[in-house]
């Protein structure tokens, strides 16, 4: 019972991990690092939940009877080339703030917001 | 971890690692795809964004202790959910019941394309992926708005009327001394250009497709760029003409969409394309796998020319700024004695 929920407790430990990084690290960067993890997690999910025990990838072929589901796969591919698409966006407003505020740590960037007020 | 760029090139591991994973689990495009974007294009763009950021992390004073308490607490709930969830693997999970037994027998007579992730893409869920596209190049113009602001100065030899390359920052970067590195490349190079032709046009038979065969084709110029600097690069690759292309992928995409419309079909039908459906099929998945090729390969370059810009315009103002102070403390210490 135990081993056939094993994959998504392995995708919770990921995405756990991601969301810690996320929330307790300044630094812009390290955060983006964070979100790809989490992102990455459930991709993991999706793929893991399309798959079926003695099935083979999905792509038509003489003599094979049981296939992985090909919708989640789908999904995930688009997701992953936007994923990085917007991973770059994130990318180029931490090069902004780096310009405007000389530091992409969290903490500097609040303090000299509030001094500007 | 506080250098940042241990933490970016453990990331790469990762996403190589899950690449594996997705193979181990019959997700061949998939894995494909992460291949080539986790672990090679992310990685690099993180890359050049630190060059700019900056390399260490700064310590943070508060106590994690919070953020801790907040993730296992989640973390905790998530596990408590999974509980009622299908085990892997099962094939009578509700996900497997639903529209997938009609992708997995009937595409072959429908849409007449072996690999079912290619006939879902491109035929039943055509109108979806358009979306993904426009996303892409929305992120790519948000790249471009962001990031290129600023110009790079240029030299230019009005008596000639060409750019004559800044010989000094082009002797300056490091490119010019890895020999092998680039010859090896060199040799590669057309490899992997031909390779990723290869993944556009077999994506109906085999894995791959529009966005694997992009994301390949993007990174052959960037690794060229790399290898060679920015200024050799924007010789042979001009920067407007891939701004023009990575629009006309999408309107590819779209025209092939209108296309059926203007026949009397719904938006994307592809049997409007030819007499016979399955050929039409056949056209239109080439025809939309193309647009997106065209609009992935260049959106990523679009982006990696722009950090790679400001990088550049960013370091040789730094060195003006090095070069100024110097000689302002030898004309100061000239004046002390």
């Amino acid at each position: 019972m135990i081993t056939g929920l094993f994959n998504d407790w392995v995708v919770i430990v990921l995405m756990m991990i991601g969301f810690y990084i996320v929330i307790a690290h300044g630094n812009l960067i390290k955060k983006i690092v964070g979100l790809t993890i989490f992102q990455t997690s459930v991709f993991i999910f999706y793929i893991s939940m399309a798959n079926v025990k003695g099935g083979s990838a999905p792509i038509l072929a003489e003599g094979i009877k049981l296939y992985s589901n090909p919708l989640p796969h789908v999904l995930i591919l688009t997701a992953i080339v936007v994923g990085i698409a917007t991973t770059a966006l994130a990318l180029a407003l931490a090069v902004r703030i780096k310009e405007a505020y000389g530091s992409i740590e969290e903490e500097e960037i609040q303090k000299k917001d509030n001094l500007d007020c | 971890m506080k250098d940042l760029f241990a933490v970016i090139m453990l990331s790469g591991i990762y996403g190589l690692l899950s690449a594996s994973f997705f193979v181990a689990m019959d997700a061949v495009d998939v894995a494909f795809t992460e291949a080539s974007v986790g672990a090679g294009i992310s990685t690099l763009l993180m890359l050049v964004a630190i060059t700019m950021t900056g390399r260490t992390e700064h310590p943070v004073n508060h106590k994690p202790l919070l953020a801790l308490a907040v993730v296992i607490v989640t973390g905790g709930l998530l596990i408590y959910g999974t509980l009622d969830t299908p085990y892997f693997g099962s094939a009578q999970a509700p996900i497997h019941q639903h529209v997938a037994p009609r992708y997995i027998n009937d595409s072959m007579q429908e849409v007449g394309v072996p690999n079912i992730v290619t006939s879902v893409l491109a035929s039943y869920r055509g109108f979806d992926t358009f979306g993904e596209v426009v996303v892409i190049f929305t992120a790519g113009i948000g790249v471009l708005a962001l990031l290129s602001m600023v110009y790079r100065p240029r030299v230019t030899d009005k008596d000639t009327g060409k750019d004559t390359v800044d010989i000094d920052t082009f002797n300056d970067s490091m490119h010019e001394k890895h020999l092998i590195l680039r010859i090896v490349s060199k040799i590669l190079l057309p490899f992997i250009m031909l390779y990723a032709l290869y993944v556009q046009f077999h994506g109906d038979f085999g894995p791959g497709g529009g966005f694997q065969a992009g994301v390949i084709f993007a990174a052959a110029i960037i690794l060229y760029t790399m290898l060679f600097g920015i200024n050799t690069a924007s010789r042979v690759i001009n920067l407007s003409l891939i701004q023009i292309l990575a629009a006309t992928g999408v309107l590819i995409y779209g025209s092939v969409g209108l296309v059926s419309l203007l026949n009397g079909k719904n938006f994307l039908d592809y049997s409007a394309l030819s007499t016979d459906p399955i050929a039409g099929q056949h056209l239109g998945i080439l025809l939309i796998e193309l647009g997106v090729g065209i609009t992935v390969a260049s959106v990523m370059v679009i982006i990696f020319f722009n950090f790679a810009e400001r990088r550049e315009s960013i370091h040789g103002v730094e060195n003006n700024a090095e070069n100024c102070s110097k000689e302002n403390d030898e004309a100061q210490s000239a004046k002390i004695p």
